[in-house]
Parts: C-alpha cells; structure tokens; sequence
C-alpha cells in the first residue's frame, strides 16, 4: 500500500535509517568550504578537515602530506561507514545497498581490463580501483585473455554476471570496444536496479525511480555528446540508452540522431525538467555542463531527504559523500597548485 | 450468546488492542531513536517522550479494562435464557472494549511514527523538537476520546431488573 509502509519499515530498517541520517549531518557545509578555501596549504587543509567528521581519519597522517592522501582517507570513511550499514542491513535493504555499489564494480573491471590491455602492473591496478566496487576474485581479470575467457573464469560468479550475456559476441578488446562494453554492461544494471526498486514498491520505488531516471538520462547525454564525430553509428548509440526514464522511448530517438551539441540541446529541452539545465548554458557551451547536471544530482539527493522511511536514502547518501570528496579534492588541487580563484568553480555545495 | 462471553471479550480487545498500539508505536519511535542517537547523544533523553506517550496508551488500556471487569456480575440465565438487561449489558461492555481498543491501537501507531519523525528532526535541528511535540500530543488525544467514549458506554450497564 502507498504511503502505509511507514508502520512497518522500521521493524527491520529503522536503525539503519536513523544512522544514515546522522551521517548527513556531518557533511561539510558551505562555511567548512569556505574555511577550506582560505587554507594556504594541503597542511591546513587536513587541520582544518580534522575539526570535522574526516577527523579521526586524517589526524594521523603524517606530514608532507598528498591530495592523493587526503582523498584516499576520505573515502575510506565513506567504506567503513557504508561497510558498518551493509553488515547490520536486513534482506530488502541488503540488496539495495549492494544494487547501489554495482556501478563502481562495473567501472572498476573495466579499469582492470583496461590496464591489462595497456600491460599495466595489477597490483596498481588494483590500489586504483574504487573501495566499494571490490569483489574476491578481481584480481584474476588480469589473466583474462578475451572476452570470453573472462567470462568464464571471473564474471559469472559475481552479482555482475547477468549483464554480460549480450557481450559474448565481443571477441576483440580495443579501446572503443571497452567503453561500449562499460556502456552496455552499466544500461543493464540501471534497468534492473529500476526493475528492483520498482518491485520494493511505495516510496522508494517512487522516491528511486526518479532519482535513477535522471542518472540514465545524464548518461545518456554524456554517451550522445561523447559519440558526436566517432564512428559508433546511431543504432549503436541506441542500443545504450536505457528502457526507462525521463527520456524513454521518444527523446532516446531524438539524441539517436543529434550529430552536434545545439541538437542534443533541443531534444533535452523537449523535456521539462531538463529545460531548466539547458537555459543555464549559453548557445554552444558545453564545459559548465558537467557542474550543471552535478548541481542537478546534488539538489535530488538532498531533496530525497524530505521523506522518511524509504530505501533513497542510503543511495543518496552514497552520492552526496562521493560529491563532497570531490569537491574536497578540487579545493585540495586549487590550493596545492596555488589557483584559489578557481575554488568557487568546482564546488557543488551541497547545503 | 452469552453475554459473559462479549464482555469479557471487550475486556480483553480493550487491554490487548492497546497495548499492540503501544508497543507498536515504541519500536517505531526506538529504532529510529537509537539509530540517530549514535552521532547525536543530546536527543535521548528529550526524545523519550514520545516514548512515554506511546506508554501512555497502553495505560490507558489498562485502566478500561479494570473499569470494565469491575463493571461485570453474576446473573443466573432462566430457562437458558438471559435477562435482556444481562444481554444489553454484555454488549455495551463489548462495544466499549473495542471502541477503546481500536482507538488506542491508531493513537499508539501515530504517536510512534510522529516520534520517530520527531527525534530524526531534532538529531538535524534542535528547535524542531518542541513544534514536533504539539503534532504528538494532539495524537495521542485520539487515544482519549476512545476510552471516554469507552467509559460512557460502559456507565450504565445494569444487569438484572432490580
């Protein structure tokens, strides 16, 4: 029944909602940014970074210290705090959070074969890869030779191996090839995130299905704008949008068919809530894009605060964190490379 | 039917009913309680007041149904028959048991996820609390107008004649 959950969500996941939601509370805000802004030095920064939740993460590092550092501390609170949540979640929630890392998974075995590829150590491979997307046998990627190969020894064992049946058929491992391939694999684990959360049913599945709807939608903006002047032909180009969404099925057509920027603009802005973006960037612009559609994912995920006793928000916080370490280490590079002016740039502030 | 049986089955819904409202509504208000008190100590003991409201109703419950039990004698049926008086009776003591069983069953659920609501806010922002705690005790008012009513229909119970 929509809107009855609430009499019986907290029996298994009111703890961990109650968790989650303190953890919102120590995001930076807009005056810990500006504190960070007018440090002199990455020392500063980690001085200052200790006065607030990163505190006990980055207290002991020695000096000099790195952006690198600084990042990697950094996200390894976002792990322990994920990791605390994800032992203590029941069933339902359980699969959530797992649904929610699958994207970093996906990236992280495409990084891997892609460094295996370009001969690159797997061991540096593997410290490169993102803390929530680890899996026991990633490090076998590295002696996959093919597609299928990797198939067969490492892939159909892990949550990822449903979306790998339609590549079977890639044999080669080219360049272009791989980020079909991330492509392809990333449009089949959105939709059956969708199929998932639908099936969870009431809020989240309305509060999260409005929240992936704009991720696919922005991925597929960003795969159009890539593709603009490749080779990859428009029925390939459809082939990576994904079945749902703001923009499926007739925008999916529309950005099939742009071939330059002020295209893909009027089949965006054929969509209302997306009109809203476009009218920011003047004619032909395209660099404050990215910010833009960041500012726009920042706003839902702190919008899906407002309600209480859904799944969203664990997603959310997952965005919001990834957003803050972000914006941590631009204002980190800013300061080490002595450009301060262009802090205000980068920052999404997210309260 | 007898009317033994309906009383003491609205003594028993007005006893049972409420406590399912308070209880429900105390692991709603708790979890969410403990979950938020990890970061943000202060709001415990503040926040056990939605609790209390919650214990409240199960108290209520209690209170009816002894009045109710007392409400009850011993009437012998006359050919197998019951005194009307004695039926009337029993049903009013039903009635009143489940009036004041439901309504505490609903008052306890709403207390309980108003009290969560109320110390995930006050964990954000510590002059939620008081506004919150209005929208709490107007709840917990439901709770109220049932055993009245429960009390009322009960009052004039008579179970024989005489």
């Amino acid at each position: 029944m929509y809107g009855f959950e609430m009499m019986s969500f907290n029996i298994k996941d009111g703890f961990l909602e109650g968790v989650v939601r303190s953890h919102r509370t120590g995001m930076l805000t807009v005056a810990d940014y500006n504190n960070l802004s007018q440090c002199e030095t990455l020392e500063d920064i980690k001085l200052n970074l200790t006065s607030t939740d990163y505190g006990p993460y980055l207290v002991n590092e020695a000096s000099p210290i790195y952006t690198a550092t600084i990042v990697d501390r950094c996200t390894q609170k976002l792990v322990n705090d994920w990791n605390y949540m994800r032992t203590q979640a029941d069933e339902n929630l359980a699969m959530f959070m797992d649904y929610c890392t699958y994207g970093h998974m996906i990236d992280n075995v495409v990084l891997i074969v892609t460094g295996t590829l370009h001969e690159r150590d797997v061991q540096e491979l593997l410290d490169k890869c993102h803390p929530l997307g680890m899996f026991d046998s990633i490090a076998t990627l590295a002696v996959a030779q093919n597609m299928r190969e990797l198939y067969r020894l490492v892939l159909v064992d892990t949550p990822l191996a449903p979306y790998f049946s339609e590549n079977l058929t890639h044999e080669d491992l080219d360049e272009m090839n791989i980020e079909i391939m991330r492509n392809t694999l990333y449009k089949a684990y959105l939709d059956d995130f969708a199929a998932f959360c639908q099936k969870l049913g009431s809020t989240t599945a309305e509060i999260m299905g409005d929240m992936l709807a704009f991720e696919t939608d922005r991925r597929a903006l960003n795969i159009t704008l890539n593709s603009i002047g490749t080779e990859l032909t428009r029925d390939d180009r459809k082939k990576l949008y994904s079945n749902f969404g703001l923009l499926y099925p007739h925008g999916h057509n529309e950005l099939a068919m742009a071939e330059d920027f002020d295209q893909i603009r009027s089949a965006m802005e054929k969509v209302p809530a997306y009109s809203g973006i476009f009218s920011k960037l003047g004619y032909g612009e395209s660099q404050m894009l990215d910010k833009l559609l960041y500012e726009e994912e920042v706003k839902k995920c702190v919008d899906c605060y407002e309600q209480q006793f859904h799944y969203g928000v664990f997603y959310a916080y997952m965005k919001l964190r990834e957003q803050e370490i972000r914006n941590i280490m631009w204002v980190s590079e800013c300061v080490a490379q002595d450009q301060k002016g262009r802090i205000a740039d980068g920052i999404v502030y997210l309260f | 039917m007898s009317p033994y049986f309906w009383s003491a089955l609205g003594v028993a819904l007005a006893v049972g009913m409420s406590i399912l409202g308070a209880a429900w509504g105390i692991f709603i208000t708790g979890s969410s309680l403990v979950g938020a008190a990890i970061r943000v100590p202060r709001i415990t003991s503040k926040n056990l007041i939605s609790v209390i409201f919650c214990e409240a109703v199960a108290i209520y419950g209690v209170i009816v149904a002894i009045i109710l039990q007392t409400k009850i004698e011993r009437v012998d049926p006359v050919d197998g028959v019951y005194d009307k008086y004695a039926l009337a009776s029993g049903y009013s003591i039903f009635g009143s048991g489940v009036t004041c069983g439901f309504a505490n069953l609903v008052c306890g659920m709403c207390v309980g996820i108003v009290g969560s609501s109320c110390a995930l806010s006050d964990a954000q922002n510590s002059t939620l609390f008081v506004k919150i705690l209005v929208v709490e005790i107007f709840g917990s008012a439901l709770g109220l107008f049932g055993v009245i009513i429960g009390i009322i229909m009960s009052g004039g119970v008579k179970w024989s004649a005489a």
